[in-house]
């Protein structure tokens, strides 16, 4: 299963980013081979508008199942609901932390976003 | 001849002088009120309505049967509001602006258009002139398409004034732009005198021929005419702080109707401002 | 820690003039000017810039005549009428689409981003401030107003204070949509005029659609009594609480000039009516009332 975890940083020890859409970059995981991919946020950061909906789409073409990050808008909400991923908010400290507290059950799975859009 | 009344701060009197100065034109005269957000000269002028039509924004539709998912309108679109998963493509129409360049990007021709209503344009006469007037529906976020649609209404012939919505940001810009002369009315406080110098630079940066006319005058300060002197800005007409055009506005009346003194500054008001545009076509 | 927004649908009914004598009567409150396309509070306030950012803007195209091959396909394509015969870019009708880009058989057309305003974090007399700027002929504003939020909500958070005042920009479309979407409340300060009553009318209809409470407050209200009892009956009909009138009062203008909040001028009718309405709508705000 590959989990995304927002972050600053390119390995486990990188600081979650509370952020979804603005984050830094996404540490993409495979917690079955332990496999690490950096997905670089970059473009969304400078975006005037949808960054979160980009942002999405990005983690969404890595292929993952499951996004852990500190809050999500209500438009990448949408876009990740859609496609079927299980999205786990108000995560803190390191990468390596977040998969931690993910496997003992103490991140909450959210069914909407938790904060308010940029604009509506 | 174009004429656009405007001003940076809300509520200093466009409406009161666009009215005033409808009904003291000589000849053919349109009303066009493009503050769609909360078009007020209807209050005033209390039109017959001779027809309404919805104002539409084009919203692109995927057609699953031909889509294969490739992604090019996402990457066409600049204003992110498409997200392309495996099965389904996402459309943010808050995001859309109706550009066209998602339709243009697919290899596919899957993408069509529907038309989403945003609003409604009205038109008809009160007295001898010409009304129209935008209206965007409540919940709608974009008031530009319903002001544009406004303005290609009233076209250009005899002598439109438009009164456009406050503030410098893009639905004043639809209201002005490409408008002959822009007068921007003001009210002489600290808070009119910052706004006018916002207006000011919005209409220097749109090139277009402008001056002030000032309402409530004899209220505040004298901060307004110092800056327009500075800036070589000419102050047009001041429209007097009095209680009975406030009581005649509270209630819907027109100023040149309830105080028939009033005539002569609308009057010469026009005059000056067709003066300017015509030097400047001569010129 | 609450939310509460100043806005009026018709412009220049009082409601920056109410902003400021909130501010200076709350006790532990975070400022936001989300009337970016004309902010004045600033001007009561008197804001010391601590941070400042800049607000990125969309894409605008230039075309260049050199490498123009005149086949006209951009001005056919746009749909915002912003290219002219001479293929010349009009950049306030460009809304930075990039359709003239993308039809461009000659790489004649660029695309760049503008800078679009900017926002600052502030410390005022009456607590901190976010407030910011956008530049003439700019679009976004409602962008720029859920930044400013945004910082005055983190601000609130880590500073511990209570409330924030959002000073709301005029009309119903994406600034006013922007300020006051999750609020606790939103107070409507209208005159007593057909258009404030048409306007205050199509404000509340937009806090029902986005499900806000509101409030409802007549500035100005002994111009036209009868109007202001129209108003009054007409906002509680649509389920709006109405907070209370304002006398005209020269000594409004009078506190503007001399840069003061109304309540922390002389005594006059007005500032005693603000204050009634302050202490009510806190009151509400706290769920006393």
């Amino acid at each position: 299963m590959k989990v995304a975890v927002s972050c600053i940083g390119d390995n486990l020890d990188a600081a979650v980013d509370p952020r979804f859409g603005r984050a830094q970059g996404f540490l993409i995981v495979d917690t079955d081979t332990a496999a690490l991919q950096y997905v670089p946020n970059a473009q969304n950061l400078q975006a005037v508008q949808g960054a979160g909906i980009q942002a999405a789409q990005n983690v969404l073409n890595a292929g993952i199942e499951v996004l852990i990050t500190g809050n999500i808008g209500p438009k990448a909400f949408r876009v990740l609901q859609e496609a079927g991923v299980r999205v786990y908010t108000g995560a803190s400290g390191s990468v390596r932390q977040a998969l931690e507290a993910l496997q003992d059950n103490q991140l909450l799975e959210t069914s909407q976003a938790t904060k308010p859009g940029h604009w509506m | 001849m174009i004429v656009s009344i405007a001003s940076g701060k809300g509520g200093t009197g466009k409406t009161t002088v666009a009215i005033n100065l409808l009904r003291v034109a000589p000849g053919e005269a349109v009303y066009a009120d493009c503050d769609v957000e909360e078009p007020n000269g209807r209050l005033f002028l209390r039109p017959e309505i001779a027809g309404e039509y919805t104002c539409t924004v084009p919203l692109p539709v995927v057609d699953y049967t031909k889509c294969t998912f490739c992604g090019r309108c996402r990457e066409a679109c600049r204003f992110n509001a498409i997200a392309v998963l495996p099965k389904s493509v996402m459309i943010f129409q808050e995001l859309c602006h109706g550009c066209g360049a998602c339709v243009m990007a697919c290899p596919e021709r899957a993408i069509s258009e529907r038309e989403r209503p945003i609003g409604k344009v009205s038109h008809g006469t009160s007295g001898n002139a010409g009304f129209v007037e935008g209206l965007l529906n409540v919940g709608e976020a974009m008031s530009p398409p319903v002001i544009r649609q406004v303005r290609r209404h009233v076209g250009r012939d005899g002598l439109v004034l438009i009164d456009a919505p406050p503030g410098t940001s893009c639905p004043v810009i639809a209201a002005v732009n490409n408008t002959d002369f822009c007068l921007l009315v003001t009210e002489p406080t600290p808070f009119g005198l910052h706004d006018l110098k916002l207006a000011v630079a919005m209409v220097r940066a749109l090139g277009l021929p402008h001056a002030v006319a000032i309402n409530r005058a004899g209220l505040g300060d004298r901060g307004v005419h110092d800056y327009c002197a500075a800036e070589g800005i000419e102050i047009l007409a001041e429209i007097p702080n009095d209680r009975r055009i406030a009581e005649a506005y509270a209630h819907g009346r027109t100023a040149v109707e309830e105080l028939p003194e009033l005539r002569p500054l609308f009057e010469k008001l026009l005059r000056a401002i067709g003066e300017r545009i015509a030097a400047r076509g001569a010129a | 820690m609450k939310q509460l927004a100043i806005v009026s649908g018709k412009g220049g009914t009082g409601k920056t003039t109410l902003t400021a004598a909130f501010a200076a009567l709350a006790d532990n409150a975070v400022m936001a000017d989300c009337d970016v396309d004309a902010a004045d509070l600033h001007l009561i306030l008197a804001p010391e810039i601590g941070e400042r950012h800049s607000f990125a803007g969309g894409l605008t195209a230039t075309i260049d005549s050199e490498a123009c091959v005149i086949c006209g396909q951009c001005r056919e394509m746009c749909r915002f009428d912003a290219i002219d015969e001479t293929f010349t870019v009009d950049a306030a009708a460009c809304e930075g689409c990039g359709v003239c880009y993308d039809v461009c058989p000659a790489g004649a057309v660029t695309l760049t981003n503008e800078v679009a305003g900017e926002w600052y974090v502030s410390s005022t007399r009456f607590g901190p401030m976010v407030h910011a700027a956008l530049n003439v002929a700019q679009e976004n504003s409602g962008k720029l107003v859920a930044q400013v939020r945004q910082r005055a909500r983190e601000i609130a958070e880590a500073d511990g204070r209570e409330l924030i005042i959002i000073d709301g920009s005029p009309g119903i479309g994406c600034p006013v949509i922007s300020s006051l979407t999750g609020v606790d409340a939103v107070l409507v300060c209208t005159e007593p005029t057909l258009s404030g009553q048409h306007d205050l009318e199509r404000v509340l209809e937009l806090a029902a659609h986005f499900d806000v409470p509101a409030l409802v407050c007549v500035n100005k209200a002994d111009l036209a009594p009868d109007m202001t009892e129209a108003i009054v009956a007409h906002s509680e009909e649509k389920g709006a609480r109405f907070v209370g009138t304002i006398p005209y009062d020269e000594t409004v203008v009078a506190a503007m000039i001399a840069a003061r909040a109304l309540s922390e001028h002389e005594p006059s009718p007005a500032r005693e009516a603000v204050e009634e309405i302050w202490r009510t709508v806190r009151q509400i705000l706290n769920g006393e009332a």
